[in-house]
């Protein structure tokens, strides 16, 4: 049996330890504000300034002052005639590149794991790895160049099996193959690494079993290789889910032009020339809102789905 | 193992080692064509005579580039900003870092920060939003433009997360009853032991930073205040949408006036860092990726 001051006194030690705990955590909190603060002026305002996609929203006026239309902005998209073009090539660029730097990343650190002369392996990771430290600026400086109808070292290198010049990049039947083939070629080698390091983490012991049963080389490759890569294989498949809008702004941007807005404006660029070049602020915005709530439903989902079936978490 | 030495095994072992060489050729080949060019004649570079080894010799596109002023304030431009992002950021990185590297047992309250750090990293407001508040805020044509809105990276106070992590509770439980404070533990406990993972961030900002060039054109209307790859964006890969019509033979035009041989020693030198800081970053690249992205 417990007295009511007895109790009440019980209830103030524990509201005293609360406050000493609490100000010994004082000093982290302080630390993490310079971070908090420039996340809520950079990162949280503009999450909540999504509500100039429901405004006609004018520069003079503000966010406070322009009128609200409802969902006025999102008609006017989907009624953009080259809307579902855009979405479609969004879609389609995104996926593309998705499945290949599952395939390429995986072959290539098959190929690599089999390589026994380290500095062949070595010097080989050294260079693939390379291009993804490049700009799209400086690699668009060196397609544009190299893949020139007129002086291009491509189309001359094409030229000596007698294939005619290609204008790759003002061709709407090349221009996506274009974009997905420079995209892998950038980071193939960055995908590679991932791959490399789930296999090198299978246990040798089953190799030498398999070896012993007489199994052969392809043999081990499919029955002990594949199925030890299956986890991260899956892992990478269900995280790259979420860049299925992403098509890659900044590799578009260095390369494209009016001529393949056809095959290869994407959500992005359309966004970025609705906003900043003609200034229709609104709907570019709605834009961007639509883009972020399809993408966010496919993270979480893709979080989720790699969360239950291969214990990731990100923190 | 057993090494089984078939002629086929030997074969494919062959032309494995044929193929994997291909493919680091393929990865370096439009660098090296690229060099060539800068390296050749205008006359040559026209006519399309150069492949992988300049033709007719000169190194008259890097003179030409040397006596370019506008790109030598370019390259001031990404050297401060350089310079001013690396402390700043390494800074935030850090302090933000060492908190959330706690248990909840010292940190209660660390699962609400947890949150506001992420949901930023899943959800955004997108550029107009953006562009809007950083104008606001009066960053246009300032350099902080270029460095306050993106200065706490998420991704790499995660991987300074992870590495604090892994430092024994001992040495800061030590600390603590020897009378040190978060700060003190954070500054002479914390970062000494972690030189090699803010060497390896440091690259990042560096690398990241010097790559960037978006920020440049939304925010900087005056071309004076252009880093080194906005200026080569805007100036040297001129393939700029907005500026032609969508006619086919203007956009030919446009590609074929002929400043090959100065454009592309321009983008050889924006270059040139990265090539000379990529060993140090590949030697930390696999560790770091591997803490930072894939767990078990």
């Amino acid at each position: 049996m417990q007295l009511p001051w007895k109790k009440k006194a019980g209830w103030a030690m524990r509201k005293q330890a609360r406050k000493v705990a609490f100000r010994r955590e004082i000093p982290l909190i302080v630390m993490l504000l310079p971070s908090v603060i420039i996340l809520f002026i950079f990162s949280y305002i503009p999450l909540f300034g999504v509500v100039i996609a429901f405004q006609r929203y004018l520069p003079s006026l503000g966010v406070l002052g322009s009128r609200f239309v409802g969902f006025d902005n999102f008609r006017d998209l989907f009624m953009l005639p080259t809307f579902n073009q855009v979405l479609w090539n969004t879609v389609y660029i995104a996926f593309m590149k998705i499945v290949f730097m599952l395939v390429v990343p995986i072959i290539v650190a098959l190929l690599l794991n089999e390589a026994k002369n380290q500095f062949v392996k070595r010097g080989v990771q050294t260079i693939i790895y390379m291009p993804f430290f490049m700009s799209w600026v400086i690699l668009g400086g060196i397609f544009i160049d190299l893949l020139s109808p007129s002086t291009g070292a491509f189309n001359n290198f094409l030229g000596l099996f007698g294939i005619e010049p290609i204008f790759f990049l003002a061709d709407n039947n090349w221009f996506p193959t274009v974009l997905i083939s420079t995209h892998v070629w950038r980071e193939f080698g960055f995908g590679t690494i991932v791959f490399l390091a789930a296999l090198t983490s299978i246990d040798p012991s089953l190799y030498e079993a398999a070896t012993v049963d007489g199994a052969a080389r392809w043999k081990q490759t499919w029955h002990i290789t594949l199925p030890g890569m299956m986890p991260i294989i899956v892992l990478m498949t269900v995280l790259s889910l979420g860049g299925i809008l992403n098509a890659g702004f900044d590799q578009v941007f260095n390369l494209y032009s009016p001529v393949v807005y056809e095959s290869g404006d994407i959500l992005d660029t359309l966004i970025y020339r609705m906003g900043l070049i003609n200034m229709r602020f609104g709907l570019a915005t709605a834009a961007g809102l639509f883009r972020s709530v399809v993408s966010l439903v496919f993270i979480v989902t893709s979080y989720w789905l790699a969360a239950k079936y291969s214990n990731y978490r990100v923190l | 193992m057993v090494q089984d030495k078939s002629t086929a095994r030997r074969i494919f072992v062959c032309f494995n080692y044929v193929f994997l060489i291909l493919l680091a050729l393929l990865c370096i080949l439009p660098m090296i064509n690229l060099l060539a060019v800068s390296l050749s004649s205008r006359s040559a570079a026209e006519a399309g005579l150069v492949g992988l080894w300049p033709v007719h010799f000169t190194t008259y596109a890097y003179s030409w580039t040397m006596q370019n002023a506008e790109f030598f304030q370019a390259l001031w431009v990404s050297i401060q900003r350089v310079g001013i992002a690396v402390p700043i950021q390494l800074f935030l990185t850090i302090t933000a870092a060492y908190p959330l590297s706690k248990e909840r047992s010292t940190f209660k309250h660390r699962p609400i920060f947890v949150a506001y750090f992420i949901i930023v990293m899943v959800f955004s407001g997108g550029l107009i939003p953006f562009f809007i508040v950083v104008s606001r805020v009066g960053l246009i044509d300032s350099i902080w433009a270029l460095i306050l809105p993106g200065a706490v990276n998420t991704w790499h106070i995660i991987l300074m997360m992870n590495f604090f992590r892994g430092i024994p509770k001992e040495l800061e439980e030590a600390a603590f009853i020897d009378g040190a404070s978060h700060w003190r533990t954070m500054a002479q406990i914390y970062l000494p032991i972690s030189l090699p993972s803010i060497a390896t961030i440091t690259l990042f900002i560096v690398v990241g930073h010097w790559n960037e060039w978006f920020h440049g054109i939304i925010f900087m209307n005056d071309p004076s205040n252009y880093p080194l790859q906005t200026y080569l964006r805007t100036r040297v890969v001129t393939f700029d949408p907005t500026m032609i019509t969508g006619d086919r033979e203007a956009i030919r035009r446009m590609m074929e006036v002929s400043n090959r041989t100065t454009n592309a020693a321009q983008v050889f030198i924006a270059m040139i860092p990265v090539l000379l800081i990529y060993p140090f970053l590949q030697r930390y690249f696999m560790s770091g990726l591997t803490i930072g992205s894939v767990k078990g």
